[in-house]
Parts: C-alpha cells; structure tokens; sequence
C-alpha cells in the first residue's frame, strides 16, 4: 500500500485550517482554538503530542482534527475514492467503552457535517463476531476501542498488515489509564503499534495534571527500535525523541467551589454526613441537575435513602454505582442526558465519562481524598470551559473539614497529586509476551527491545525478561517440570512460537488486567405466606450484583441496604442472593459491604499537617475545627508540619498508644501489624489497634508510657525503619491481602484462568484455590515470578508499604512523645473507629475457638 | 481485632471414640491408633499440579507432592508409627506415580523404611501404583474398625473413609473462616484430605446428608490446634 503522505508537507508557521473545515467552524459560530491548531501543525509534522486541558475545552475534536483533516485530504475526500481497500488510518483508545461510543457517535456530527468520506467504528466486547472479522478485513478509517480490545488486536495473526498503515492513536482520558496496570498493557500495545508502524503520530489527552513529563514519555518510544532487517526504509534521521511535545490549554474560568458549612456541630468521626442532608436537598431544589459524588458504594445508599426521606417535592433523584445491574444503570444513565433527573447519587463510577451539559453543580459527600480526583469531579459540572464549574464539598467530620480545607486551598492553587510514575508490572509484561507469540513468531532480542521502549518497561533488564518469556514458557520454576508441554517453544531459528491454537485461545479469554471480585446476583425473591422463610426463588428481577465475600457473612433474616431498599437476605439459591424488602421503618443491620474506598492522597495529607501546624491558616477554617485543634494544643500538643505526634495514656485498664502519620488508612493499618508485633517482642502485650486515614490506635495491657520513660530510645526504635524488613516479610507471608494480590497477579499472568461471571461453579471445586498455591510456592521458590509481581504490587497497593516508608524516613528524629493522663482530643477521633474497622484474614483459630465455645455451652446447658 | 483472645496453643489434640477404638485427631489431617501405633491420612492427590499441565496446560507450582510429603514426613517424625494407612486417591490420577520426581520418590521409599505401609485404592488411583513400595488393599480392617476410601451407606458402625474433602465454614463477627476437617457421628469418621493442592467440599453439601442422618460434629483443623465445631454453627458456602 502506497504510503500517504501527511496532508501539508511543510506546515505554515500559522497553521490554517483547510476551507471546508474553516467553514464547518465558522457556521457553528465556532473559533478553532489555539491548542487544536497547534496539535493539527504538530501532527502533521509527524510529531507525537499531549494535550493536557481542563474538561470543556474541546480536547476530543481536537484530538481528531489531524485525522479528520488527513483523511479529508490527499484525495480522499470525495465518496468515489471508496472501492480500493484503504488501511485503519486512525485509533482511538478510551478507558470506557461507553466512552468510545460515545465519542463515534460525536464524531458522526462534523462528519456528517463536512461530507466527509470517513468511515468511523467502534469495536468493544460488545461487537458481534461478523462485524470484527470484517473489521479484520476492511478496516474502518477511524476506529474506537479500549486497551483491553487493543490488546486482542495486536495478538491477532494479521496485525501486522492492520497496522501498517496506521498514522495516528489518541489516547483519551491517559492521566486515568497509566498510573494502573492497564496503562502497563495499554504502553505495551503502543511499543507494538509504534513498531508496526513507525511514522505513527500518538496524541495523549489528559486532565491537568502534576507531573506531564511521565505522560510524554509514555507516548513515544523510549529508545529506538533495532532496523528490521527487511525493512527497505532506513531509520528516520532524527533521533527517536523521547518525550512528546505538550501543549497545555491554561485553566478557564476558577471554579466556584466551596465547603458546606451548615453551621451544624460536626462529630470527630464517621463519613455520613447525615447532619448535612436537609441542605443538600435543599441545593438539590434550587438547582437544574446536581451529581452528587460519594466515596463508598454504602456511603451511596446511605445518601439515595435520606435523601428520599427528605424528598416531599418527588423530586427525581436517582441511584448510580457499580454494584447496580447494568440495565438500570444504563436506564439512569439515559434519563440523565434527556435532563429528566434533578439529581444522581453516584461513586467513582462517573467520575470519569460521558459529557452531560446540564450539571449545574456537583456535590461532593465526605471526604475528597485526593486533590486531582476532586477537581475531576468538578469538572462533570457544566462543561463548558468558560463558565465556572459550581462545586460544594460536603465534610462528614471534623477532620474532613479540615481535609476539604486543603483541598480548597489546593484547587485555588491548581496544584495536583497525580500518583507518580510506574514501574512495569512482570505479570502483565507475561501476559503480553505470550500475546505477542500468538501474533507471530518473535526474536526475542527484538521483542526486548520493543519492550523497553514502554515508558514503564524502560528500566527492565535482560534477565528478567528471560524470566517472564521462561515463565511463559514451562511456569518459570526451578523444578523443570513441564518442559514437555510448554506454551511456547523456541525453533532451530531462534524464535518464539506459540504451541497450538488452544493456547491462543487460552489467551484471548485472559486477556487484560482487571480482576473483578466474585460476586452474587442480588434478586427479589416472593416471601411464602404460610410458611415464613421460605421463597420461591427465581421470581422476582435482579437488583445487581454483591462481592460473594459479602454474600456469604450473611446469614437468613440479616437486612442491609442496596439499591436504595433495605432488603431482607433469605438465602443463597445457585449463584443468586434471595431477598425480599423488608417492613418498612427496619433499619439496616448489617454494616457494610465492600466498595471503593480511596485512600487519602500523600499530596492532600502533607496539607492536613501543615494546616494543623499553622495557627495562622486556622481562620479559614470553620469554627468549631479551630476550637478542637485549640484545644488539642491546650490538652497535649500539636505537631510540626513534618513531625509525628505520638500520645500514650491510660484509659479503662488499659494502655494506649496513638499515632498521628496522615498517610491514609492502608498505609496505617500496615503500621499497625507491624507496630503490634513490635509490641508483642517488647512484651508490652499489644491488645490490637484500630486505624483511620489520619492516625492509629494501639492498645496494650501493660504501660507504654512508663516503658518509654524508662528506657531512652524505644519510641524511636519502635519506628525505626528496619520495621520494614524482617517484620515486614514474616507478616506479608501470612497476609490475607497479600494472598489477594498473588491471586490478582497469577490471574494476569495465566497461571490460572479467569471465572467469568454466570460461569457456574460445580458442587465440588475443580480449580484450585489460589492460597493453596500461595502457600505451596511461597515454601519451595520463594523468588518466583508471580511472588516479585505479588510484593511489587503490595508495595503500593493495597498494603502502601512504599508510603509507609517514606513516612517512617521522613519522621527520623522528629518523634514527638507526649504522655498523658487521658485521651486527647486528636485521639479521639481515631479512638472511634475502635470496633468499627475489622481486619481480614488475621487470627482464624479465635473466630473457631468462639465456634466451639458456643458447641460446650450448648451442651451444657 | 483483638489480640487479647490470643489461645493457648496446644497439640494436645481431641480423642475420639469409635466402635471401642480411640481416635487421635491430629492437626495436621490425620489420624493417630495409638493402640495400633497406625496412622491414617487420606486424599494426598500426590502429583495433581503435574496432572493440571497435562490435562489443561496450566503450570501450577510443580511441589504439591513434595509439600504433602513433607508434612506427611513431619507426621511420621512425631508419632513414630508402625504403619501408615493412605486412605485411597494418594494419587491424583493413574499416571501420576510415573511423574514423581526422582527426589520425591526417594522420599517416598524413606518415609516407607522399616514400616508397614498401606495404599487402599481410591477412585482415582483404582490401578495399583508401580514403583512406589507399599502394599494394596481396597479395604482395611483394624480392630473393629474398617478403613475404606468411598463411605459407604448403611456400612456398619466403625467406618473411617475420605474421599469427600470435608470442609466446615464457621462465619462471626461478620468474618468467616473455612478449614479442613474430620466429620463424624459416633459412628462413622470421613477424614480431611491431605494434599497440598486439596480443595474442600462443604459439610453442609447435601452429599453429607445421607452418611450423617442424625446430625454431625465437625473437627476444624485450625492453626494451632483442632476445634470441635456443632453442626448448628457451620454454614454453607
């Protein structure tokens, strides 16, 4: 296929749009913005670029513009040029499907509009088999997708033809794709792409973001790709850059953003607001359409329930979370764009997505956590970049007032915490090497070298390269135990192939990284009059979907809240929660059920202290915030913005021990297990502990504080860093979450395979429980693969162990001890979460001792 | 989650009475004559990671056999028997005792010198194993005990068998907990299964029911010790 050459060979310094263009803008009324000019010049000169710009300012239509101006040029533009196969031109790659659909459907207007000779397609799981094979075939000119379909695409046998012609990729939405695995996938993919095709232009759009330069790097090649042999063109001239170029479109108008101070004395802990309600309905009245965004999915149907309860007016107010079947979702989803919802309680689940224009405010319930996510959230409001977006946040205690305080410094400032760069998962680098094998045969020096040139993968050596491509291989273990039926065998030629189509298939049904908790339908079952407790099951419709964990602490008669109803649990029928609604006025019993919980940002935290630090900032806090950090300063002492603050004080025959690091509850709850068996050496006979987002509570049967005065040293030596060594591992080896991770990693990785939801499970258990395998490999190699993929994630996901260690380095020689004779104020707050938290996996021989008191007092009696 | 509640931790484990035998339950899933001076594991499933690859190409770590015979090992060390009963399925499939590393089945013979040692057949080993030492038997009697690998229905009292993978999940406190364990009525005893890679079949599965038409006690493998668990207190999955 003939190469095309980009539409202005030698730009003009002020870059002009071509006339139909011109006049497509002009009829709307439309100016084209700088930065949409600037990226259709940069494009077109063959340089890759970020766009980084704040919702509103047309950031999709200019991440186009280059495609749509290339694809209307260069003869093509007229519909008699269809007949010849043309190549997949441009690819778009958003995090959402509802996204890519959305868009497609966006981009159809202008199309349609300019009478354009474009073809545009989507292709998500959702895509019927006919229509992918003929995308194979006779590929559209734009086509949308996610990074998990893209993945499938390049392991295709005739992705190397598909590509070839490939000019442009547009990352959508890429600040939210690459701090996960997925954007490790998604950067593998890109390598591909930008080898198949090398004159490849990526465009990233992004929200503001702190560190851009992590961004530019990921959407270029990191070192340049070794010459193929057959490849007739040489190498460009120019180096291979290795950051794109930015263009930044500068804030539009400042939000109008604002605490909700209802005046109302706030309590030191718990994240309901439940004081705040009446004043929420009432914004909810005076507005068009408000989102309300929470942070747990019960925090969500906590919200939904009051507000009802409130709603004399029959206001529609309605439910989005990710536990909602998916049909009503989509149901609340469309009401809200024909602007038939006054209001939408929602969590992380629109945080991200499709563009509704009538949000006039956002309302943001508990705490914000993070000062990126909550200027996001923002964003959802009134999408237009020359209007302010109108945004309450509504604090649920004390200290979230003083959290939603730095965060409304930290938005006036445009200041960001953006997760920092990642470091190349090997389980999802696993997962892609056998993709790559499925596509074709590989040289594996080539393929390193294509992989390097990832952002993420940079820093890989060759080693651990070999390791992945010999666990793909036989199961990388030391015993060489199945090199008979390995996945993929190196020819006399040297290269990789796959074995059989079945591994292929294998594959495909493994691709991508997320890793969906296991969970239940929920569905209405018809209580049996005459008999109660008994349901006919299967009756009623399927409220949505709970993590099976949950479902199984339940136990017949308990009542909980969801999808806005306190629903009655009858019983597991199949794979299926039963359950009917329960009389009114019945309260929820059972507390929780999993649901997104974020921690607090390293970013936001480092305010909280330094706001507590300074008297002077106290007066833009309210009232009664000021009055408790005054009295924290009257009754014990306040830290140092750096400092860590530790009070000792006895209480109800027993000794306690608080911490105030502010380094998020994951981070603090691996304090914690580590603290304790600290404690436990020191025979200070730790009890256990409790923690929260800003600090932890240990308690113990003996005296901490006269242990402390006696021996000089100890608290310094409680914190020393070397927790994170020997403790450290002896705890993670144990860990319940630690066996979670190892499931996730061994998940991506292939090792074992995927349960899809609706897949039955047989009375027996056939697959193998994956602690069974934890345990096993920890024994007998414990450097294994999936254990370094495993520790790697730990380290900042669900156990923060890198936080932890940062804050154990920072507060070297900045303990502050302070022995009191009661709790103070500050301790409080984290004194009340004592009973609330509960930590998983830990101290199994208890619950079955209690199990079996229970058998003697039955007998007994 | 409290600390304080810490238990003893003791091996001491419960005995139990059975057709006029006694019954030691042991941590580790197996079961201690003391009067025989025999010990019964059931269920190793030895070689089932290797069976995986071959069935389904899926490379689980290749040491569940060495694991089960090293807690086996740890077993025999302790209680020093005259002669180990493996109750059936010691194998995961047929083939399996031709996939046995060298070093596993040098730890095979070790564990087997100067015992007596007994394979009865399980259904999925029904084939006798070559190569691996021992004697075959489909049953077993010990005093007024029978010891075979499929209970039986209307077996008369005194049966021990596996084959079941019992195990009991006991939820509180909004957590749950779910071991291995021996189940039994006075009248018959279904031991644990033993290997390493073995999952569990819940007591309260309706396959339970027509062994046990009177009731259960389940006898939960914890950490430290065994607990003894009412029926009323297990849960299903």
């Amino acid at each position: 296929m003939p190469d095309i050459p980009p539409p202005e060979n030698a730009p003009p310094e002020t870059p002009r749009l071509p006339a139909r263009f011109a006049d497509w803008f002009a009829a709307r009324g439309w100016q084209p913005r700088a930065h949409q000019l600037e990226l259709l010049r940069l494009a077109g000169s063959g340089r890759s670029a970020l766009l980084v710009a704040p919702t509103g300012a047309g950031k999709t239509l200019a991440g186009f513009l280059p495609s749509l101006v290339a694809l209307a040029g260069a003869g093509r533009g007229t519909s008699t040029a269809r007949g010849e196969a043309r190549g997949l031109h441009t690819l778009y790659v958003s995090p959402l499907k509802a996204l890519a659909v959305d868009i497609a459907r966006n981009l159809e207007t202008p199309i349609a509009e300019m009478g354009l000779d474009i073809r545009v397609e989507t292709r998500t799981g959702d895509t019927p088999a006919h229509k992918r094979t003929r995308q194979i075939a006779r590929p559209p000119d734009i086509l949308l997708t996610t990074p998990e379909q893209l993945s499938l695409l390049i392991a295709h046998r005739e992705a190397a033809d598909l590509f070839a012609d490939l000019r442009c990729v547009v990352l959508d939405e890429l600040h939210a794709l690459v701090t996960s695995k997925r954007g490790d996938l998604l950067s593998l993919a890109l390598a591909r792409l930008h080898r198949l095709s090398p004159a490849l232009t990526a465009i990233g759009l992004s929200a503001t973001v702190r560190e851009p330069d992590e961004l530019r790097k990921y959407l270029v090649p990191q070192a340049r790709p070794a010459a193929a042999e057959d490849d007739p063109e040489p190498p460009a001239p120019l180096p291979a850059p290795s950051m794109a170029e930015l263009v930044v479109v500068r804030g539009g108008a400042a939000a109008d953003l604002r605490m909700l101070d209802t005046g109302l004395r706030l309590p030191l802990a718990g994240h309901t607001a439940w004081q705040s309600m009446p004043a929420i309905y009432a914004l909810i009245r005076q507005h068009r359409t408000v989102l309300v965004f929470v942070n747990t999915r019960l925090q969500a149907e906590y919200t939904f329930q009051e507000l009802w309860r409130l709603n004399d007016d029959v206001l529609p107010i309605a439910l989005h979370h990710g536990s909602l079947d998916a049909t009503q979702r989509r149901r609340v989803e469309a009401a809200m764009a024909a602007g038939q919802l006054r209001a939408i309680v929602c969590t992380a689940t629109l945080d991200l997505g499709i563009d509704w224009g009538d949000v006039d405010l956002v309302i943001n319930i508990g705490a914000p956590k993070g000062a990126s996510r909550i200027m996001q959230r923002i964003g959802r409001a009134n999408h237009r970049m020359d209007e302010p977006s109108k945004a309450y946040l509504v604090p649920g205690n004390r200290f979230e007032m003083l959290e939603c305080q730095a965060a409304l410094d930290a938005v006036e400032e445009a200041a960001q915490d953006t997760p920092d760069a990642r470091l190349g998962a090997p389980d999802v680098l696993a997962q892609h090497v056998l993709g790559m094998a499925c596509a074709d045969a590989f040289d594996p020096l080539r393929l390193y070298e294509e992989i390097v040139s990832a952002a993420p993968y940079a820093g890989l050596p060759w080693e651990e390269f070999e390791q992945v491509v010999d666990y793909v291989a036989t199961g990388g273990y030391a015993l060489r135990a199945y090199e008979r039926f390995a996945k993929i065998l190196r020819g006399p030629d040297g290269l990789w192939r796959v074995r059989d189509a079945r591994v292929a298939q294998q594959y495909r049904m493994n691709v991508g990284t997320i890793i969906e908790a296991t969970k239940v339908k929920v569905r209405l079952a018809r209580a049996l009059r005459g008999r109660p407790g008994t349901v006919l099951p299967k009756t009623g419709r399927v409220l949505g979907e709970i993590e099976e964990d949950f479902a199984e602490t339940l136990t017949v008669g308990d009542t909980f809240l969801f999808a806005g109803e306190v629903l009655r649990f009858e019983g597991l029928a199949e794979d299926e929660a039963m359950v009917t609604k329960a009389g009114p006025g019945t309260d929820p019993a059972i507390p929780s059920y999993a649901g997104a919980k974020f921690p607090l940002s390293t970013f936001l935290a480092a305010r909280v202290r330094a706001l507590i630090a300074d008297p002077f900032a106290w007066d833009r806090l309210p009232r009664q915030v000021s009055d408790y950090l005054l009295q924290q300063r009257r009754r014990s002492i306040l830290p140092g913005p750096r400092d860590l603050l530790v009070e000792t004080f006895p209480r109800g025959g027993r000794f306690y021990l608080t911490a105030f690091p502010f380094e998020g509850r994951l981070a603090h709850q691996t304090l914690g297990m580590l603290l304790t068996r600290r404690l436990e050496r020191a025979r200070l006979r730790p009890l256990g502990f409790a923690a929260n987002d800003y600090g932890i509570a240990i308690w113990t049967s003996r005296d901490v504080s006269e242990r402390i005065g006696l021996s000089p040293g100890f608290l310094e030596d409680l914190f020393a860093q070397d927790m994170l060594g020997d403790d450290l591992e002896a705890w993670l080896d144990e860990s319940a979450m630690m066996k979670r991770t190892f499931r996730q990693c061994a998940v991506i990785a292939g090792l074992i395979e995927r349960r899809y939801p609706g897949q039955k499970k047989t009375g027996r258990q056939v697959t193998i429980s994956t602690d069974l395998i934890y345990d096993v490999l920890r024994k007998h190699q414990p450097d294994h693969l999936l254990l370094r993929a495993a520790r790697q994630d730990a380290a900042t996901g669900l156990l923060d162990v890198k936080r932890l260690g940062m804050m154990l380095q920072r507060i070297q020689g900045r303990i502050i001890h302070k022995a009191l004779d009661r709790v103070s104020p500050l301790s409080v707050s984290v004194m009340l979460e004592i009973g609330r938290e509960r930590v998983y996996g830990e101290g199994a021989d208890e619950i079955l001792a209690e199990a079996e008191a229970l058998l003697l007092e039955e007998a007994l009696a | 989650m409290a600390l304080g509640q810490r238990l003893e931790k003791t091996t001491k484990a419960p005995g139990l009475r059975l057709a006029g035998e006694t019954l030691t339950l042991d941590r580790c899933g197996g079961l201690w004559l003391e009067a025989h001076r025999t010990l019964i594991v059931s269920d190793l499933h030895l070689e089932k990671g290797s069976a995986y690859a071959v069935r389904s190409g899926q490379f689980l770590p290749p040491y569940d056999t060495r694991e089960t015979l090293a807690c086996l090992h740890e077993a025999v060390a302790r209680f020093d028997p005259a002669c180990v009963v493996a109750l059936g399925d010691s194998f995961h499939d047929a083939r399996g005792p031709e996939r046995l590393e060298p070093g596993d089945r040098a730890m095979v013979a070790a564990l087997q010198d100067g015992r007596d040692w007994v394979w009865i057949a399980g259904n999925h080993d029904a084939a006798v194993h070559e190569g691996v030492g021992g004697r075959y038997a489909e049953t077993l009697s010990l005093g007024g005990l029978t010891l075979r690998h499929e209970p039986r229905i209307g077996a008369p009292e005194g049966e021990i068998a596996g084959h079941l993978h019992p195990c009991g999940k006991v939820a509180m406190r909004g957590r749950t907990v779910r071991r291995r364990c021996f189940v039994g009525d006075g009248h018959r005893l279904i031991m644990p299964a033993f290997g390493a890679y073995t999952g569990g079949l819940n007591v309260r599965n309706a396959a339970f029911d027509p062994l046990f038409p009177n009731g259960f006690t389940a006898h939960l493998l914890g950490d430290g010790r065994v607990f003894t668990i009412g029926r009323t207190m297990l849960v299903r999955d």
